[in-house]
């Protein structure tokens, strides 16, 4: 077992021990047991598929409260493009922007202009490293998770660039130490975050020692509170430096848009990333340069944590991508600097993103290959009708988990049925059976009366 | 352990199926990423030669603990000139398969350039044999 920590988690209480969330994770990480859903720590990528498909909302998401802003000196929100996209296509940016500083952040910077960084260094990576394509965009924490644990053949494709997010807590804390004079340490950046797999990424960025983001907070948490701020104006001075292409970043296209390419690939919603991904492994593909590939359907705005309808969301932003499609990102001097740090490594995350395969049998390749083979046989006896009554998500998963000890063939109703039904053959039969003191009736040779 | 896996010439919605049968049990057992996805290739590469090319086969797959075999076996028309068709480019795919992105001519080479041994044997009218061998790295480098 890792220690690894997770966003998405279940309320026990609210568990009914259906199996919709079983049947709809892309990892099978989930089983019902006693139940109630359990989810595997390994193989959760926390892409938030679960919390979508709960009838009962039993699975939610760990995330940061503003109570966390009081252990910082000086704290800076890094709103998400997708946080945009919440609100009317009339609602400026810097309104929104300055309603977080009255909500008690001491000063904001866009994550969208984290992804102009990330489209400026993304471009260049691509530029120096022609060897191995498609490359895949590192930037959906889920997405990267799910390689890591699923495809972890793959982990070369993807391009080791810090997230816009990740690239907007970097800087936002170098400016600030410097504007400031205080050690980035008491500045605590807070990502206003659309889904649970960026907390999780905060989260164990956080546990490996000093990181760029310290916390992440939910869009459905400030969602209510920005909006009434939004009904007087802007209390402060514009805060909005993003290029429309940045917060394009915020719905899925907009990434790939940004960076310009023309071999490209763009796929959202997990289960379309998994197919273009098992592709990519039998080496299809490989005329494709770039992969924009995120989990949520529609991309960021899709997120578990957002409030508004993504659709309408992306449109929403599409527009405000539009109107401020003119604005620059970067001065020709800035872009010379980043492009500079891009060169020296800065915004690489290679050493967060190594294979944590969660699939295997065995440590011991023969006694894997063993268990594989029992699985096979276990597999041909089960029903096949994948009904996910035994609380895994279908019939070989049953299997794996025999052979594994998690469950018994008795779990499957129908196994179950068959067995009731031999043991009540074998109940008629002895029920059939009389003493031999006795003679059986019915017999020739009876006398009635 | 064996693996087997029957596939219809010309079907190209189930194509893919085996290999994506064989990585799920690939990945169960642990072998190294790399090695698994050489695997892959060859596996996918065979089982799209059937689909595009024959009648119908079996994609058959060994593995143990030193290796992983892979053998292709269809009922189809063979091939009448092996060294031509293992030829980078060549191939004898109709256009309608080309346009689906399949038929580029790299099949073949692609599964002798992922496999340390690559036996073919064909007849004309009957069918097509492969046979593929990846080692596996020496236990000591597994993790």
């Amino acid at each position: 077992m890792t220690g690894l920590f997770h966003s998405v988690l279940l309320i026990e209480e609210k568990c009914r021990g259906c199996t919709r969330c079983i049947k709809n994770c892309p990892t099978e990480a989930i089983r019902v047991r006693q139940g109630k859903a359990r989810i595997n720590a390994e193989r959760c990528t926390d892409c938030g598929e679960c919390i979508r498909t709960c009838d009962n909302h039993a699975k939610t998401a760990i995330t940061d409260s503003l109570e966390r802003l009081k252990d910082f000196r000086y704290t800076v929100a890094l709103p998400a493009p997708a946080l945009y996209g919440q609100f009317g296509p009339d609602v400026e940016p810097d309104r929104v922007l300055a309603a977080l500083i009255d909500m008690g952040f001491d000063d904001v910077f866009e994550v969208a202009r984290g992804a102009d960084v990330a489209t400026l260094v993304t471009r260049e990576y691509l530029r120096q490293h022609r060897e191995i394509r498609p490359m895949i965009s590192a930037a959906c924490p889920a997405v990267v998770r799910l390689i890591q644990v699923r495809f972890p053949a793959l982990i070369d494709h993807l391009i080791p660039v810090d997230s816009p997010m990740t690239c907007a807590g970097k800087l936002a804390k170098e400016n600030k130490s410097k504007e400031l004079g205080i050690p980035p340490e008491d500045i605590g950046a807070f990502f206003i975050t659309p889904c649970p797999a960026k907390v999780t990424w905060v989260r164990e960025a956080v546990k490996r020692g000093f990181s760029s983001v310290d916390g992440a907070i939910s869009i459905a948490d400030v969602y209510g509170e920005i909006s009434r701020r939004l009904a007087s104006p802007a209390s402060h001075p514009p805060k909005r430096r993003a290029s429309g292409a940045g917060i394009g970043w915020g719905g899925s296209g907009g990434e790939n848009a940004a960076v310009g390419l023309e071999n490209y690939l763009v796929v959202d919603g997990i289960h379309s990333v998994i197919d273009v991904l098992e592709e990519v492994e039998v080496g299809r593909l490989a005329d494709v340069d770039f992969i924009e590939a995120q989990a949520c359907i529609g991309g960021c705005v899709g997120g578990a944590l957002t409030v508004r309808n993504p659709f309408i969301a992306h449109v929403h932003l599409e527009k405000l991508a539009k109107r401020f499609a003119d604005c620059p990102a970067f001065t020709t001097e800035e872009e010379e600097e980043l492009t500079r740090r891009a060169r020296a490594g800065y915004f690489d995350m290679r050493q967060d993103i190594a294979a944590v395969p969660a699939f295997r049998l065995d440590r011991d390749v023969s006694r894997a290959i063993s268990k594989a083979e029992m699985i096979e046989k276990v597999v041909k006896d089960l029903p096949g009708l994948d009904c996910g009554s035994c609380g895994s998500p279908h019939c070989r998963a049953l299997a794996e988990d025999i052979v594994q000890g998690l469950a018994v063939d008795t779990d499957c109703v129908f196994k179950l049925r068959d067995q009731v039904k031999v043991l009540a053959e074998q109940l008629f039969d002895l029920a059939k059976k009389n003493p031999s003191a006795m003679s059986a009736a019915g017999e020739p040779g009876e006398r009635e009366g | 352990m064996r693996l087997e896996c029957k596939v219809t010439g010309g079907d190209f919605q189930a194509a893919g199926e085996a290999a994506a049968k064989l990585k799920r049990t690939l990945r169960q057992v642990g072998i190294d990423a790399e090695t698994a996805r050489r695997a892959a290739i060859v596996a996918y590469e065979a089982e799209m030669n059937i689909v595009i090319h024959a009648f119908r086969g079996v994609l058959s797959v060994d593995i143990s603990p030193e290796r992983i075999e892979i053998v292709a076996d269809d009922e189809g028309p063979g091939i009448p000139d092996i060294p031509l068709a293992m030829q980078e480019g060549y191939s004898t795919a109709p256009e309608h398969i080309r346009e689906m992105g399949f038929g580029a001519g790299l099949g073949l080479p692609n599964m002798k350039r992922y496999s340390d041994e690559f036996h073919i044997e064909s007849t004309v009218g009957r069918g097509t044999n492969v046979r593929m061998v990846i080692n596996l790295p020496s236990k000591g480098s597994l993790t």
